[in-house]
């Protein structure tokens, strides 16, 4: 080869080099997306699926048509308090058993102990996590979030119905709110 | 930018033959050989940094109660052993392996990008500074496992996630400029008449692994991302006061961490396939079935992240999928074993040291794989997770897979980057002492796991007091037998028996073309088609 053989060659395998390097770049960056998109993506698919335990994050409308009166199912309570956050929150009664397609109301009880006024967020989970999708919330404290001055304390209500259409094999669900100190992100 | 880079690259070219010297020789090359040499030794420091900490670590578990270190610096130790070993130690000893071996073996001349080359590698030293520098800090170095499971990593953090997240992005940087200097090289610099499937199984194998690291390094990249924000930056990615979910860490983790653990064994098996046939005098079984097994290894790799997770209480159908497609990994992994059981079967065998570890490398990887299996298994999960026999499993396939694999082709390249043969002696020592203590290290942890020892744990109950004892004293004597191979290396580069340029009878390949020690500059004209030819024996006819 001489040089100006030799000349083109190294051009072409060049040219070749950076069309290559661009198409991976390409693919770089399309997955640094694909990282990020993972999220919205994780939050479909357990919303199709009701895996998670997550429960409607706004109000249905009550859209049951009988009361399955021939079954009943337990709907247990818990409360949990995210570390940092000095409030006494608890479910007024811990279980109550109900018919699926019947609605109702349930409170909980909320103090703030701190001498700071302050606000917090209950996150509610279902357990066992495929029943979530069956279990609705017509109206629920934790759609919004709960301000609470200095020692302030309230009963904040729940209502709820079970969809008629929940599995056979399921007879318990329990409730698990957990409830974080948002006072920083809130002001 | 990447034009500029290459229009760089080629002024360089033209006078190419004077070689810096010093430390700006090292500084400033963009010769794909002394990038690998660096990459080789940046690894094996970082491996016996790691090690140092294993150490500390066994030292505090030779017996039950709190001896030498406080709980969470304890926690720091299994935290930056686990991050060096995978991110300093095997995957930059590999990268070291490409860029020294895979321009020979195709017969160019370099990496196809030599000053990104240069690059990828010096800013590692940076990133894994700034780990460590962690350790000096009021904060102390991160603790929270090297899986850095959020909440444990932003809201109960002890500080040094910002630095952790930051030496991470370097790392990744690192490893995806190196990735695509691979895939370049390999698809626009082969020898003409080197087609895809004449290719050295080791070629292929980083082939494939380049591409799973461009497919996921930016996956963890960003997840870090998410994990500074919501630690700095008041997001709520995993914060479920937020709206965000910690199990989704999860699940972003292990779509990155289960081809990970690929990237960290799929060139393990480019080595031996490239030793067992040199040393049984037979060409490499099936090696197209071995390039099939490769490619489905590393897709079914993208399938089977949440087999980690299967006690974060996935519905039933979930865990059933993953356990079978991780149990399908079973398959193409089972080729490449029974793949290297045929080469050596009825070869003509001779036990040089490469051989030695890559024999050792068949056999432990496999208990390794085996272990794999079993906690592939849903129901039997529930007992092993995060019990020592996790720790078993994944030491059986990184250190004696891995690990030993690296060693074999340490020294089956020896010759050829010396020019001198190691001290046979001494590497058969390294061998034996390794073998027995690895083994003496890593079972007896199998037995804790399933009596039920958590890991990640500075102590432990008395009932565990008589296993950990021995598993101490493998990992001091496995620890001390690492130094034998430094010594055989330095004694290896400072002289020797002169090496011939095909110092291994059975060896075939270009690399075995050219001079030992190889010249500074190969294949500056391409191999002649009799040379490519040669290689067909490893290839398919």
């Amino acid at each position: 080869m001489n040089d100006t053989e030799q000349n083109q060659a190294a051009t072409e395998s060049r040219n070749n080099n950076s069309k290559t390097v661009k198409k991976l770049l390409l693919v770089v960056l399309a997955m640094f997306g694909f990282g990020f998109a993972l999220v919205p993506l994780y939050d479909v698919f357990c919303d199709i699926t009701g895996l998670n335990g997550k429960t409607n994050k706004t109000a249905v409308a009550y859209t049951a048509t009988t009361i399955d009166k021939s079954r009943t199912v337990t709907v247990q309570f818990i409360t949990r308090n995210a570390q940092g956050i000095p409030w006494i929150f608890e479910p007024v009664i811990n279980e109550i058993t109900v018919h699926p397609g019947e609605i109702t109301l349930v409170s909980f009880y909320a103090k703030n102990k701190a001498s700071y006024d302050m606000t917090a967020q209950a996150v509610p989970s279902v357990s066992p996590g495929l029943a979530a999708n069956y279990f609705h919330k017509i109206e629920c404290f934790c759609f919004t979030q709960q301000p609470l001055r200095a020692a302030e304390e309230v009963e904040m209500t729940l209502q709820f119905y079970v969809d008629v259409e929940l599995p056979e094999d399921i007879n318990t669900l329990t409730l698990s709110y957990t409830l974080y100190d948002i006072t920083e992100k809130s002001s | 930018m990447t034009t500029d880079v290459i229009e760089q690259d080629s002024h360089d070219e033209h006078h190419v033959e004077h070689k810096m010297t010093g430390i700006k020789r090292w500084l400033y090359t963009t010769n794909h050989k002394d990038i690998g040499t660096l990459y080789l030794w940046f690894s094996f420091i970082m491996f016996l940094t790691g090690g140092a900490m294993a150490m500390v670590i066994r030292a505090e578990l030779f017996q039950p109660g709190l001896q030498l270190v406080e709980p969470d610096f304890f926690n720091q130790l299994t935290t930056v052993h686990g991050l060096i070993m995978v991110f300093g130690a095997i995957m930059p000893a590999f990268t070291g392996f490409a860029n020294w071996m895979i321009p020979m073996m195709i017969g160019a001349p370099d990496m196809a990008l030599p000053r990104m080359n240069n690059w990828s590698f010096w800013i590692l030293p940076f990133a894994f500074i700034i780990l460590l520098s962690t350790f000096f800090m009021d904060s102390g170095a991160p603790n929270f496992g090297w899986t850095f499971y959020a909440p444990l990593s932003t809201t109960y953090s002890n500080g040094s996630t910002a630095f952790f997240v930051f030496a991470i992005h370097i790392m990744g940087i690192s490893s995806i400029m190196g990735a695509i200097n691979i895939v370049v090289t390999i698809m626009n610099m082969r020898a003409p008449g080197m087609t895809y499937m004449k290719m050295p199984l080791f070629v292929w194998t980083f082939f494939i692994t380049a591409y799973l690291l461009i497919a996921v390094m930016p996956v963890l990249a960003g997840l870090v991302t998410m994990l500074l924000t919501d630690t700095y930056f008041g997001t709520s990615f995993f914060n479920a006061a937020g709206g965000g979910d910690p199990v989704m860490f999860q699940h972003i983790f292990w779509f990155f961490g289960h081809p990970e653990v690929y990237i960290m064994i799929l060139p393990a098996f480019g080595i031996v396939s490239t030793t067992i046939p040199t040393f049984s005098r037979k060409r490499l079984f099936g090696y197209s079935s071995m390039v099939y097994a490769t490619s489905s290894i590393a897709l079914l790799s993208f399938i089977v992240w949440a087999h980690h997770m299967f006690t974060t209480g996935m519905p039933l159908f979930g865990e059933l999928f993953f356990m079978y497609c991780t149990m399908l990994i079973a398959v193409p992994t089972g080729v490449k074993v029974f793949n290297w059981v045929a080469t050596m079967w009825r070869g003509s065998l001779s036990f040089e040291t490469p051989m030695l570890f890559s024999i050792a490398f068949v056999i432990l990887f496999t208990i390794g794989g085996f272990s794999g299996l079993m906690l592939a298994m849903t129901p039997v999960d529930f007992q092993y997770h995060d019990t020592y026999f996790v720790v078993a499993h994944f030491h059986y396939v990184l250190v004696t897979g891995s690990l030993f694999s690296i060693y074999a082709g340490a020294y089956y390249w020896l010759p050829k980057w010396t020019g001198h043969m190691y001290n046979d002696t001494l590497s058969k020592w390294h061998f034996w002492c390794s073998l027995i203590s690895v083994n003496l290290l890593f079972f007896p942890m199998h037995f804790l796991g399933l009596a039920g020892m958590p890991r990640r744990i500075p102590d432990y109950a008395l009932q565990f007091a008589d296993f950990n004892k021995w598993v101490s004293i493998g990992g001091f004597a496995f620890g001390l037998s690492q130094l034998i191979f430094l010594v055989v290396v330095i004694k290896c580069i400072r002289g020797g028996e002169k090496a011939a340029a095909k110092p291994w009878e059975g060896a075939v390949g270009l690399e075995w073309t050219v001079a030992s020690p190889a010249p500074y500059h190969t294949f500056s004209t391409p191999p002649s088609q009799k040379d490519i030819d040669n290689i067909e024996p490893q290839g398919i006819k």
